[in-house]
Formats: C-alpha cells, structure tokens, sequence
C-alpha cells in the first residue's frame, strides 16, 4: 500500500503496522491490535486514523466502526493523558473499589467518563481488571495500582499530577 | 503489585517457577525448560494425546473438559490448516491467576502451545492476551521472540523437521471475547460475537480450520505434566481432576492471593487456614467458589473438596479459580446487582434472552436495592434469570442467570427485607460510600 509515504503514524509504528498484516493468515486479524496501538500513539481513534487502518487493513471505514465499537478501551473521542480506570468490580467492591471511585470523582471534580477541563486526567468505571487478589486495583493508562486506600490513592493521583510524565511508560 | 504469596499446603506446579526470573529464557532452560517439547517430539500425536488423557487434565478456563479428549477431536485429516489459541483473556471477575503465568513463566505457555500444536499436527499457534494486559504482552514477545532465536519456533523446531509459529495478539476490552467462539471472531478482526455451534471449533474453528483453544493456564500445565509424568501429576488431584489449580482468593480473607492447591482440596480449609480466615474476624456470609458466574455457597455448604465434580455435586461450579469470600457485612442484593451490571454491560446483545435479560434484571436489582421493590419482583427475577438459562449462543447468558438464581433461592429473605422501601440494613460498604455527602 502507499501508506508509508502519507502515513499519520510515527515511522516505528508504520513499519510495525506493515509488518503485523503480514503475520497472520488473513490481514483483517491485525485490525484489533492496530486499533489499540493506534490510539496509543494519536490519543484517539479520530477519522483519519479510522481511514488508514481501514485502508491497511484493506475493509471499509465502516467496518472498522462496527468493530470499534464494540471494545470497551477503543474510543473516538480523546481521553485525558492519564486515564484513571477504577474496578469496582465483586472483589475491588468487597475491598473499597466504590470507595476508590467515590474519592477519584471528588478529588479530580468530574464524573464517570469525563475528563478534567486541563486534559490531564479522565476516569472511568470499569469491570474487572484481573487484580482480584491485590484489590482494590486501579489502572492508569495500562499501569496497575493494586491494593490501594483512599490515601494511598490520592498520593497516586498526586504523583502523577506533579510528575505529568511519570507514566510514560504505557500509552493512553 | 501482583505479588506472590505462599503457604504450606500448596504444591507447586504451574507456579514452581514464579519468582525465579524464568521469563528469561537461559533461566527458564535450567529449570528443565524446553524439555517438555523435546519429549513431545519423540511421542508424536498418539503419544501426546494419550499422555494427556492419562493426566485427567481438565480445562482451566470453566468448563472443565478434559483436555486429551478435546485435542483428541481433531481430525486427523484436514483441507485447511489447523491451529492452537490459548485464551488469555482472563476476565471473569475474582479470577487473576492467568496473569501470574504471563508475568513469571511466559515460556511454559509457549511451550504448551508448541506440545498442543504437535498433537494436534498445526503449524501455527496464537497466544490472546486481553487489551489491559499491556505489560504482559511485551513479556510474552520478549519470550516469543527468545523462543524464535532458540530454534524453538519457526521452521525445523528443535531440529525435528516440523515448523511451527506463534503469534502474541491483544484484544481490546471485552468479557464476552474470553468465550471460545467469540474469541476466533475477534482474533480475526471482527466484533466478537459467538458463533452457531455445531460445529464445534475442533472441527471448524479459526479461519474455518480445526481449532483447539485451551485456557492459558490449561495449556501452561501441558509442559509441567510431560515434565512430571502423566500418571505423577494426576496422583496428585482427585480422581477425575487431575494435579493442581491455581485457585484466587479474594474479597473478605486475611490473606488474599494467587495459592496452586491440589484438585479437591478443602474449601473452607482453604479459606480459613491458606487464606487465614475471614479479615478483621469476622463472620463468614458467603463464598462465591469459582468466579462471578458460579452459584453462591453458604457457610454450611463449604465443607467441599475443590474439584469439577464435588462443586457441582454442591450445586455450584469449579469454575475459573475465582475463589471470592463475603462477610456478614455485605447486601447480597447489592453483590447481585453488581454482578448483573457487570454481565448487562458484557452482553454482546446478539441473543435476545441474555441482551433483554440483563438488562431487565439489572434495572430491576437496581431499583430493587433502591428501595422501590415490590414481593412480585423476587419470583420475577428468579423467573425471568430461569428463562434465559439455555437459551443462548453462548454462557454468557448462563452466566448471568446462575448466580442470581443462587442468590434469590439462598438469600430470599434478604430480598424481602428489602421490600417496602426499607433502607438496605446490610451494606456497610460498598455503595454506603457512594451515598451523597
């Protein structure tokens, strides 16, 4: 494809995407992978990213909609640079998850699925993570934070408010 | 921190190398890694397939088939290409024992993918790591690609004229994709929506070949029953369910963590004496024993070997490991609602039963909980949770209903005492924190 030469992604990443169509027996199967690293990179999967997977992966724009979705971390509309996701889950629940949530809201004054005015942060109720014998969890972009407090919590969310930079390691 | 704990009573299987550094793999070979594989290799597909009939291997993933059998089922003979996919989408609430394995011992799932895929004569496996998983993906590649540079994976696999590939592949956040069907779907790019069966995936499964798709820590056992012997590890289970699990205690217990017990072992042992008991001292109320979706058990009821058929036998499953404790503390009516919430918000929406049933019993619970139940609403519930069990392409909607079956049979009176706009007299957390300042 003439992707490469008008790509919207960093070169690394262009040459991972024309490298993963040829991994599997169809190019369709890289599409849910490609999605989630796409947003990683641009923030959010906005039409022109939509656009140039559709065309990699070589199915219509509308396709890659219906696939968007119906997973739960794609989205289309950017979230902040910390996305601060609490389980509240039976076993995060047992242990305070609701608490945890309860105290994100207050402390970063905006509801579930919304975002601070800054972009900095934007939270999100979600189910399980896989952090039930360490609960409660919270995941901020795709760190784990397990066995927190309510204290413990704010100091985390003060850390990467200070920090802004701290997390660098995962995508958003 | 996922961290390790330990105890006594435990016997170490699948988790004999966490801890140890064996995602590298130089330590992984010198703790007898690979060998597996080798020995695979000689035994060839029969040899295989009897070896894990003989361990009475049962999958870890729920269902608890046994593995020989399932592998077994794949014909001989295929047209198109035959392939292996290990589930790692461990999403089932109170079940987090599939990261351990992916974080300390990514090899042992390589390497039973390799051992599954020699059985089975396919030429390229999938290892499906769900999206949060982020930080295990980039193990499992390291390791894959370690696996590669060994002459492990590719063409001429340890020297033995057979190639093999395995490719790392991440969802994107959805429950329902850890369901066998649905996760072919979503492996090749589609939204996951479960597919009519028959067929079963043994026969048409990935791309529409024979498929055999195993738990992660299913197959993350294969290498430890070549390792041990068959007939070593299935001693170690009960009769039926051989060798170990690795059970997640979590909720109310002094010490919740990921313990590797034998099949059958004791649950209120394992609750009191591994877990150390119910936290703060107090009063057990319940125990969820196998996962969100497993029918609840009562205090009196716990006095039950851990297996597939000693659980079912007490009217409930083994399930994913997901061993979750409640105290006297806890509003079962609002446990069940955010059980239900959790199961209307995963429900892919394709059969009407499950798409409908959630949601109804979700508002209902909600309102319910709220204070604005009403007596009809208890045998509604039950009724309407009743008539969604068999009715749809996948468990899901099974999953939905059981447990809230368990919870209207066993805690009716809770229910009622809900009724009549009285305030919930059981939380004393939980959304007790979420009520307005």
């Amino acid at each position: 494809m003439s992707a490469e030469t008008q790509t919207l992604f960093s070169p690394g990443l262009a040459a991972r995407f024309d490298r993963m169509v040829t991994l599997y027996p169809q190019r369709r199967s890289a599409l849910v992978p490609m999605l989630l690293y796409a947003q990683d990179e641009m923030g959010a999967l906005n039409d022109a990213v939509i656009a140039e997977v559709a065309s990699r992966v070589g199915i219509s724009e509308l396709e890659v909609r219906n696939v968007i979705s119906y997973y739960s971390m794609l989205h289309t509309k950017p979230r902040g640079k910390y996305h601060v996701q609490v389980c509240t889950n039976i076993s995060c629940m047992l242990r305070g998850g609701n608490e945890l949530f309860a105290r994100c809201k207050e402390k970063l004054k905006i509801e579930n699925r919304e975002t601070t005015p800054d972009g900095l942060f934007s939270l999100e109720e979600v189910e399980c993570i896989g952090a039930c014998s360490w609960a409660p969890a919270v995941q901020v972009n795709y760190d784990f934070h397990e066995n927190l407090t309510p204290e413990s919590l704010d100091a985390l969310l003060d850390q990467y408010r200070t920090q802004n930079g701290l997390a660098d390691r995962g995508g958003r | 921190m996922a961290y390790l704990v330990s105890h006594p009573d435990e016997v170490k299987v699948v988790s004999s190398r966490f801890g140890k550094g064996a995602a590298s793999i130089e330590t992984y070979l010198a703790l007898d890694g690979y060998s597996s594989a080798r020995k695979a290799i000689e035994l060839g597909s029969d040899g295989i397939i009897a070896e894990m009939k003989a361990s009475n291997l049962r999958g870890r993933g729920g269902a608890g088939f046994p593995t020989g059998l399932k592998w077994s089922f794949v014909p001989k003979q295929s047209a198109k290409p035959k392939y292996v996919l290990l589930n790692g989408d461990e999403s089932e609430p109170g079940t987090c024992k599939d990261r351990l394995i992916f974080e300390h011992d990514p090899h042992s799932a390589i390497e039973g993918v390799i051992i599954a895929g020699l059985a089975i004569g396919a030429r390229m496996g999938f290892i499906y790591l769900r999206g949060e998983y982020r930080y295990l993906l980039t193990i499992m590649e390291r390791a894959i690609d370690e696996a590669y540079a060994h002459g492990f994976l590719g063409k001429n696999i340890f020297g033995s004229g057979i190639d093999f590939d395995i490719r790392s592949h991440t969802g994107a956040g959805a429950y329902e994709v850890g369901e066998e069907s649905a996760l072919m779907e979503s492996l090749e790019g589609k939204r996951g929506i479960p597919r009519i069966r028959p067929p079963f995936p043994a026969v048409v499964g990935l791309y529409g070949g024979p498929t055999v798709i195993n738990n992660a820590e299913t197959l993350a056992t294969v290498p430890h029953v070549f390792r041990i012997g068959a007939a070593e590890y299935a001693k170690i289970g009960t009769e039926r369910n051989g060798g170990t699990r690795l059970f997640c205690l979590s909720g109310n217990v002094e010490r919740p963590g990921v313990y590797e017990l034998p099949m059958g072992y004791n649950l209120k042992k394992m609750i009191y004496e591994v877990g150390g008991g119910i936290a703060g001292g107090r009063a057990l109320k319940a125990v969820v024993p196998g996962g969100a979706s497993t029918p609840v058990l009562l205090p009196e009821e716990i006095d039950i070997g851990m297996d597939f058929d000693q659980v079912g036998k007490a009217g409930s499953m083994l399930g994913s490991g997901g061993v979750v404790v409640l105290d006297d503390r806890v509003c079962i009516v609002e446990f069940a609602l955010r059980t239900m919430r959790f199961y209307q918000h995963e429900s892919c929406g394709w059969c009407i039963p499950c798409r409908e049933g959630t949601d109804w019993l979700k508002k209902t619970l909600t309102r319910f909980h709220a204070g604005g139940g009403v007596a009809k609403d208890i045998d509604n519930m039950r009724y309407l949770a009743e008539n969604i069990m068999g009715r749809t392409l996948c468990p899901l909607g099974d999953a939905a209903a059981m447990p809230t079956i368990g919870f209207l049979k066993k805690f009716r009176k809770e229910f009622e005492d809900h009724l009549d706009g009285k305030p919930c007299a059981y939380a004393e957390q939980g959304d007790a924190a979420l009520a307005p300042a």
